[in-house]
Order: C-alpha cells, then structure tokens, then sequence
C-alpha cells in the first residue's frame, strides 16, 4: 500500500489541518513507513471475531434528568480567543 | 533535617506526622531543589509562591490523618487543575487556563496534598521520549542528553531527580512505564476504569489511564490508593472494591504463580535486557512464587493494532482543539483557514502525524480494513491474556527492550521510536493493570526495568510481587546531580 | 401535474413521474437536562446561557447519558410500533463547524436504540402505512449566527449537547399531501407520549426531505437529493414540489440527477447544491470511546410499556365505537392530544344524558371558529371543558335553542362564565309552556287572518312565516319545535 500526496491532501483537509508541499513529502514517507508496519495485522484471519469496542466490562450507567450545571456563561466564554461577553465569534463561514 | 529531598514519601509522611518536619520545611526543600534544576526542563509551569502559603497554612493547623499530610507533589501537564495552566506540552493550549480541577488531582489534594507546579510531558502525550514537547525536551537526571522516556518525562525525571516526592502521569501505550524504566522508579498504569479519566487531556480514551511513579513500591501504593476511585463523571468508571494498597501491601507472595510470556523474547533485544528478565526470574523463586512458560500469541500484533486504534481515537479527541473556545487561535480569512491554520501552527509534528494516520484509518474505504480490523485483534490480545489468566496470577516481563537513548537519537524515525512501547502496549490494549520497577543497569550504568502485568482490577497483587522484587533487587539508583551547578 | 384520483404525479409530454419521499425528522427530546450533560434545555434563553463544560467541550470533559431521553427514545418506539434494541451505540460522527464544539457529534450509527415500525396514515382515498426504517438518539449542535457583524459569525451553544431522536422513515411518502399528513401524525404520536413538544417555530421538529422521482411504474428508485434541515410543513411541501420537478425536468432533457444535499430557499422557493460542503463530507463514525454501549433490559422495557397512554389510533378507534362518531369526526377529534383532552372532559361533564353529536358539532364548529379568530391553541381555550359541557346539556334538554347558544357562548368568552347563570341573568329561557305558546301563536293568526286562509288553501310556503312570526314575538326564546307543533295543529 502506498499513500501518495493526493490522500496527504485529502486526509488534511478531513483534519483541518494545511500541510504545504514539502511537509506533504515528508508526513506521506512517514505514513508509509508506519502503514507498512501497520499491515501486519492481514497476516491474522479476524472474519469471526467480535471487534472489541470497550475494554471497561461493564453496562453504561444512567444518570437523572437534573439541571446541575448553571449559567457559567462567563467561565465559558473566559478563555476564548476573542471578545466578546455573551458569544463565541469566529472569522465568517463561509458556504 | 538534611536532605529532606532524597526521603521517600514514606518518610516524609512519617516526619511531618511526628512533626519532626512541617510542610513548610518538605516544600522548601522541593522548590528549593526544583530551581536549582532548570536545566532538567521538567517543569512547564510551576506554583511555588503558593505551595508555600498553602503549606504554612497546612502547618498552622495541620490535619495529620490525611493520607498526604502537607506533601509537596507536582504532576503532569496533562490534569486539568482549577486556575492553573494546563498545556498538555502542546502550543494550542499555550494559555489554556481550566476553570476546573480533574478528578484525581481533586484526590490528591483532597488527602492534604499541595501542587508545586505542572510537568513536561510530550504533546497531547504523544511520544517516547518528551522530545516533542512545545517547551523543548527534559533531561534525564541519569545522564546529561539522555531522554528520561515518554509522555510522562517531565514526572519521571521530577521523582528521579527529586524535584518532587512523588507524582502522577499517565499511561496510554507506556508513557507511565516506559519513563519510569527509564529512570530507575517506580510507575504503575492501573487497571482501566480504576482512574477517572474526568479533567485529563485525552489523548486515546479507551487506553488512557492515570497512574502514580514513585520512588519505591510502598509509596507507589499509597498513591494509587489516594487516587483510584469511582467517579461518576467519567462513563467508563467503574465501580469495583478497591483495596487499602498500602496497608494491604506484603512481600509474602509464596504460591503466586507468574507467567513468562515467551513471544516478549523479541529478535535483536540486547543480551543485557534478557539476563535482567533471567535475573527477575530467579528473584520471584526466591520469594517463594512458581514461574510458569505461558504463551501470549498475538503479542507482536500489539504494536500495530496500537498505533491504529490510539491515532484514530486522538484525530476524533483533538477536534475540539479548533481555535474557537480556547487555546490558540491563527489568523484565517474565513472559518476553516482559521482552522487549518490553527491547527498547523499549533500542534507539533508528531500530533500532525497521529492526527492524520487516525483520519486515514477511520476514513470512508478504509475504517474496515484499518480500525475495524484492529479492534478485532485487539480482542485477540484480550483473549490471549483472558486465557493465560486462567493459569497464572500475573505475567513478568522487561519494562522496555533497551534503556533510555540520547536525545535526537529517534526523532526521525517514528517506527523505531514506536517500538519502545513494544512490552508495555498490549497491557494498555488489555485494559491490565502493569507496574514497572527498577531491576538493574546496563552497561552504561543505566537504569533498566522490569513489568510485572496483573489480571484486571488486581493491583495489589503486582504492588506485592513488585515489592517482594524490591526487596531482593535492592537498586540504588545512580544521581549524580550533574545539572546542578 | 394531475391528482387523478389523488394519485401524485408529475406530467411531461407523454411522461407520468411518481415522487418518492422519505424524511428523516429530528425531534428535540422534553427533558429538563442535555442528552450528556447536566445544563438546561429551556428554549430562548440568553445566549451561551445554558452551556456546561461538557457542552463547550473543554479539555478532559466526558459525556454521562440522560436515563430520561434514553426512556424519552424507547416510549417514542414504541408510540411507532417499533422494535427496541436492548443494545445500541454511540458513535461519533466527526466534522469541523463553528457551533459542533467536540469536532464531532455523538450520536447513533449502526446500532440505533430503536429499530424498524411503522405509522398509519389517514388519507382521504383511505389508510396509508408509512414504515420506519429506525429512531435514534443524538446530540444538537448549536446556532451559528451570520447576521449580527459584517466579519464575523456568533456562536450560541445553549443547544449544544440538546437531546434529539432522528426518525427515518422508509422512502414510502408519495406526495406532499402524505408528507403533511406523516408530519402531524409524528407529532401526534410524540404529543401524545410526552416525549416531543412538536414546537416547529422553535426548531423542536425539523426534516431532511430525500426526494427522488421515477417513471409512473417503475419498481427502481431514481437518484435522490437530500434537501436539509426544512422547519416547516409547508416549506417542505413546497421544497419537494420544487425539487421533483427539477429532477423530472433533468430526466426529460436526457441529463442525470447528480446524488447530492440541497438547500431549500425559502425566499426564492427553490433548492440549491451545497456541493461544497458535499466535498470535506467523511464522517469518520467510530464508536465512542468516552461511552459503553448502552443496554436495557426487558423489565425496563415493559415498564414504559405499561406507561404508554392511549395513543391516537387506539383513541380514535374508540371514539367511534363508544360514542358512533364517523371516522372523520374521530380524526378531528384525536389528532392533537389537547382536542381530545378537551372533548372528553366534555363528554365527562355532561352527565348521563348526554348528547355526544352536538358537542362534537359545537368544538368543531363555534369552538374551532373562536380559536382560530383568537389565534389560540385548545389548551388555551377561554371556555373550560366544563363550563362547555354545560351549555350542550342545555341545548340537549331544552333550556335554549341552537340559536340562543350562540349567543350565550358569545358571552361566555368573557371570564369563562358559567351559561346557566347567563341564561337566568339575561332571561334567554326557551319558552316551552305549551299555554303560553298557544296564546301567542292564536294572537298571531287572529292578526294574520288573511295569510292563515291563504295556508289553508295549500300555499304551504306561508308556514314559515309564522313560525318566524312567532319566534320574533318570543324574542327568540321560544321553542321551535313546540311553536311547530302547535302551529301546525292550529292552522
């Protein structure tokens, strides 16, 4: 298996993260490395085993329906990176 | 008292009870100690000015049955503690400051315990060796240009270095363990759900698990014993009897009968490393436990498995970390510049390279072949200890296929890096409890350690072989402070 | 486009189309908390209000699952005669968007808590089974808020975290007209449950609408389009007027419907491609690992079972057989919970000599007539069940006409009055004395000598004339079929 610059590109973009030309190179030699490492598991035949989605063995316990959390607005919005007393703000979406 | 900071916590507990030595005194001597250690770069933010008012306070009318009376402890910049940074070692929460305490920080100082300040730590946890830090590398107190391992190095090189009495990191692949070999301490990863993962930084939520390093057992004990607890915040909690570690601990461990996995013998593992596990070997025979050959099959299938299940599950933690609520945010002309540019500039290359190998694995066309697949064999892992189980009380292993490396050694090879965590992943992947302890030294003088791995929720059991090996280990570890000037 | 006998069809030239419809409505949960979290859920409150660190998605947070929306989620399956999956899982449904803090959406993805059922519809050629692929839980996001700077967008988390089922039907709807009618019986059902308030002005009830169209015929489903979150019934009506007709349109200039999500503009009433969104769209669903799956058992099952009130169906079913209703009036009557509520205190108010007709004549007719002027829902009405009860039983027993009725119910409005004491304070009595009656009618003929001849002789037309003659001279009180009988024997 080969990842190549066009899947480096897409799996960044699904990542939101920007990857320039040269960094693309370098992380698509990276991942290859690793994937080849990784395709290991096809030496094992897995068709009739139960994939294990959690490891804690036990059933998800239910909590009520109570209001506990209050308004933190303040607390909230404290560490954001721009101003503004009542509202997250973010450059503009654009669709 | 001299040498207030090479006392164990044990005696450090025992001093302040007695009042021998107040808090004030324990914390002088750990910050004093601390400044003097710039250069171990294990701290990323520290608290001194108000751990001594807190531990004056402490002493004006000191509670004395708490289980930490007054002790000095720093921990991982990976907890979330009310009021003071917490960076997870990573640029994009540079300035992060958490209006909330995590659940097992809470423990600590619900027991009496005071903050000295944050460790280093490798990026979101991500990393073998604290090499890729935002806040640059830590030193091992062994060596000077030695890694003190990973994620947890800053911890690790803090209690070998005795920055700090004890502390806690935490465990995703090795990062408790793998450091603390490493180092020459104590580290145990606790059984999954035993630690509320409430306040940590996730990395991998099904693996992570917080844990206490130490420089010995007992006082290892103690600290699991503070920071296990049920928590209801945390869905994957659980709810079991949890033993008095401490009290509970013995070096009678006559009749155990422990595994030696076959397949940990991997091609190309120094002579040295072998004749440790030999040694290990002949000690738990003279405490009186039964050795038994014991086969884990799919262990080399760990590592692989691993390193898609941990990646796929960081791409999805790591989202959140998008320049809107918190953290740091880059310029962009419209939303998602914003985004890619935040999280390009903001998180390192490893982060980069796991983020995208867990976007790749889970991404449409490739989940079944990738993370469905791993999740099947890690069942396979499971079963394979599930079934050793059945014939042995715990498995002793090395802690690590080689001791600590230089710093820059690894950094550009990611696979060879990776294969540091070869012994102590499955027991992350088996959700086991593993404790790594001080064995021996190589030929450089070293430290090199041994895993004993325990059946789920059967921690006492690996504290008490770990302690009988103690005992007949008998390892002095070599500081020779040679970053202190 | 022809409704021949109510058929649904788009025509072109020589070409019949059918329009193939299925939905996926999403439903805000009434739960007092979030699905993971413990803020409230109170609609309009001020903005980033109603957020916990859990919703803001603050670094070492981690969700713990509302028992009240997972029992909200059974009750809703079970109101949709579905299957309950004692083991369902969350899954994490990963995207990047300003108001999505965690960078994903916990929600449901293989492993739905609630399986396949099915609704029936009543549609006016007759019933019409509408099957339920499946229902599951989900987080909301919040609101992004485009209009309030030039430069940037707000973000609202009060939603964040807000518990929603999503309901997809299977592509069974034919018609706008089945839409509408699936739409209002969902919300019926929900109504009905307590588990969905159906409040589509405040978002409580939103659809994605798939529509595909086909040659009239045809077994095959075409290529669909996905118009999204419509919160309306009209709008989605006329987003899937909107959107058969473009398809059909493709279809007839040989192109090829291109499998894609689409906007409906409200003010242009047309959709639009969201290709772009389409393009960054891998959703990435895994299990969530911060969640175990979620099981129930069978007593916890059975135990809502035996909560679930008398649904719609079953209500209407004996509404025509305890009180003869026609299926109809039944529909009119159980298709929202508080008309029925209404009228079956009605129905308990007014006693054992009750005349079950003329109360549904008077809620349907004056009833719906003084609501719909006002402006007002049912459970808002300004004449109690009660006091209504009481004004049947005295047009039922003779107390009052039809006629005076209204005007006592006019004045009713005001204070919810008791009619009893209006009839007695404004001396709206019918009069049934026969005596007095005779005496007026025999005044009235002895005035209109000539007119009573003229009846006489067989121009029969002429007894309305005193029927109303008499009835003027009563002011309006007497009672008709008294006056009738009388008239008749006198003349």
């Amino acid at each position: 298996m080969s990842i190549d610059h066009k899947t480096i590109k897409h799996i960044s973009k699904l990542a939101r993260i920007s990857v320039d030309e040269q960094r693309a190179e370098k992380l698509a030699g990276d991942l290859n490395s690793i994937f080849d490492f990784i395709e290991k598991l096809n030496e094992l035949k897995t068709d009739n085993v139960e994939p294990l989605t959690s490891i804690a063995e036990t059933t998800l316990k239910l909590r009520s329906d109570e209001v506990k959390s209050k308004n933190i607005r303040e607390q909230i919005i404290k560490n954001s990176p721009q101003d503004n007393e009542d509202y997250f703000v973010v450059p503009k979406v654009i669709e | 008292m001299s040498d207030i900071t090479k006392q164990s916590l044990t005696e450090l507990i025992e001093n302040i009870r007695s009042k021998k030595l107040s808090s004030t005194d324990v914390t002088k001597a750990f910050i004093d100690r601390s400044e003097k250690s710039e250069e171990l770069n294990a701290y990323i933010t520290n608290d001194f000015t108000s751990a001594l008012d807190k531990a004056k306070k402490f002493d004006q009318k000191p509670n004395l049955d708490l289980k930490l009376p007054g002790i000095p402890m720093a921990v991982k910049d990976l907890f979330c503690t009310k009021n003071i940074k917490t960076t997870a070692g990573s640029k994009i929460l540079n300035n992060f400051v958490p209006t909330y305490e995590s659940t097992v920080t809470e423990n600590i100082w619900n027991e009496g315990a005071i903050l000295l300040g944050k460790l280093n730590c490798d990026e979101f946890a991500m990393g073998s060796s604290n090499e890729t830090s935002f806040f640059g590398n830590v030193q091992s107190p062994i060596d000077k240009d030695l890694v003190p391992g990973g994620s947890s190095g800053g911890s690790a090189s803090a209690v070998a270095g005795q920055l700090t009495p004890i502390t806690i990191g935490t465990d995703t692949g090795g990062s408790i363990r793998q450091p603390a070999s490493f180092t020459g301490t104590v580290g145990l990863k606790p059984t999954y759900g035993s630690c509320s993962r409430y306040g940590i930084v996730a990395f991998a939520s099904s693996l992570d698990q917080a844990g206490p390093m130490a420089q010995n057992v007992k006082d290892c004990a103690l600290l699991q014993e503070v920071i296990s607890s049920f928590d209801p915040k945390d869905s994957t909690s659980i709810d079991f009897k949890r033993n008095h570690y401490s009290k509970d601990l013995t070096n009678n461990i006559k009749g155990k009968k422990i595994g030696i996995p076959k397949e940990y013998r991997v091609d190309g593992m120094p002579k040295e490393i072998e004749d440790l596990w030999q040694k290990g070997i002949e000690y738990v025979k003279e405490c009186g436990a039964e050795t038994i050959d014991i086969s884990l099959p799919h262990t080399s299938y760990a590592l692989p498995t691993y390193y898609i299940v941990a990646p796929a599950e960081a791409s999805s933690n790591l989202a959140r970390y998008d320049g809107v609520k918190y953290g740091f945010r880059a310029k962009g002309e419209n939303l998602i510049d914003m985004y890619e540019k935040t999280r390009s500039e903001g998180f390192g290359t490893e982060v980069q390279r796991r983020i995208m190998i867990g976007t790749y694995v889970l991404s449409s066309g490739y989940y079944d072949a990738y993370y469905l697949k791993a999740q099947k064999v890690r069942k396979l892992i499971k079963n394979d200890f599930d079934e050793v189980y059945k014939k042995v009380d715990a498995i002793l292993t090395p802690s690590t296929p080689s001791s600590a490396f230089k710093i820059g050694e690894k950094t550009n090879d990611p696979v060879s890096m990776y294969l540091n965590d070869i012994f102590t992943v499955p027991v992350n992947l088996a959700g086991l409890p593993g404790i790594s302890i001080p064995a021996g030294h190589d030929s450089k003088g070293y430290p090199l350690g041994l895993q004993i791995i325990g059946k789920a929720f059967d921690e006492q059991n690996i504290l008490n072989i770990a302690y009988a090996m103690e005992e007949k280990i008998n390892f002095k570890n070599k500081i020779t402070d040679w970053w202190i000037k | 486009m022809s409704k021949k006998d109510s058929e649904y069809l788009i025509n072109r030239k020589d070409n019949q189309y059918e329009v193939v419809i299925g939905l996926e409505v999403h439903a805000q949960v009434l739960s007092e908390s979030k699905l993971f979290s413990t803020s409230a859920t109170k609609f309009g409150a001020e903005p980033n209000t109603q957020v916990s660190l859990v919703d803001a998605a603050f670094p070492g947070m981690l969700p713990v699952i509302n028992e009240f929306c997972v029992k909200q989620a059974i009750k809703t399956g079970i109101g949709l005669n579905a299957k309950i999956n004692k083991r369902s899982v969350f899954d994490r449904k990963n995207y990047f968007y300003a108001d999505l803090p965690q960078g994903y959406q916990i929600s449901q993805f293989k492993d739905p808590i609630v399986g396949e059922g099915k609704v029936i519809l009543d549609m006016p050629n007759g019933q019409k089974e509408i099957g339920i692929e499946r229902l599951h839980l989900e987080q909301d996001a919040g609101k992004s808020i485009h209009d309030l700077d030039p430069q940037n967008t707000f973000v609202d988390l009060n939603r964040s975290g807000v518990a929603l089922m999503e309901i997809v039907s299977k592509p069974d709807l034919r018609s706008p007209d089945e839409v509408n009618a699936y739409i209002k019986k969902l919300r019926s059902i929900m109504r009905y449950l307590g588990t969905c308030d159906g409040n589509m002005q405040e978002g409580s009830l939103r659809a994605d609408v798939n529509v595909s169209v086909r040659p009239k015929g045809s077994k095959e489903f075409g290529t669909r389009c996905e118009i999204k979150n419509v919160n309306s019934i009209k709008f989605m009506q006329m987003a899937i007027e909107y959107e058969a007709n473009r398809q059909v349109d493709l279809i007839e200039e040989g192109k090829t419907i291109d499998q894609e999500t689409r906007l409906f503009d409200t003010k242009k009433n047309e959709t639009r491609s969201m290709r772009s969104k389409e393009d960054a769209h891998d959703y990435r669903y895994f299990p969530d690992p911060d969640l175990l799956p979620l099981e129930v058992s069978e007593k916890f099952i059975e135990e809502l079972k035996n909560d679930i009130p008398e649904l719609p169906d079953d209500k209407k079913k004996r509404f025509i057989e305890e009180f003869k209703l026609s299926p109809y009036e039944a529909n009119i009557l159980v298709s929202d919970i508080d008309t029925a509520k209404y009228f079956e205190e009605v129905v308990a108010k007014m006693g054992k000599n009750k005349d079950i007709k003329l109360a549904v004549n008077w809620i349907t007719g004056e009833l719906f007539a003084l609501l719909n002027t006002k402006g007002l829902e049912i459970s808002q009405s300004p004449v109690s069940a009660k006091n209504f009860a009481i004004l049947i039983n005295l047009i039922k027993n003779g107390t009052i006409s039809g006629k005076i009725a209204k005007t006592v119910f006019e004045f009713m409005i005001d204070g919810d009055k008791d009619p009893q004491k209006i009839v007695e304070e404004k001396g709206l009595k019918q009069q049934s004395d026969p005596k007095a009656l005779e005496a007026l009618i025999d005044k009235i003929i002895n005035d209109n000598r000539e007119k009573a001849i003229e009846y006489k002789q067989g121009k029969e037309k002429l007894f309305g004339f005193f029927v109303g003659q008499a009835m003027k001279a009563s002011g309006g009180k007497a009672n008709p079929q008294l006056i009738n009988e009388i008239l008749k024997k006198k003349l």
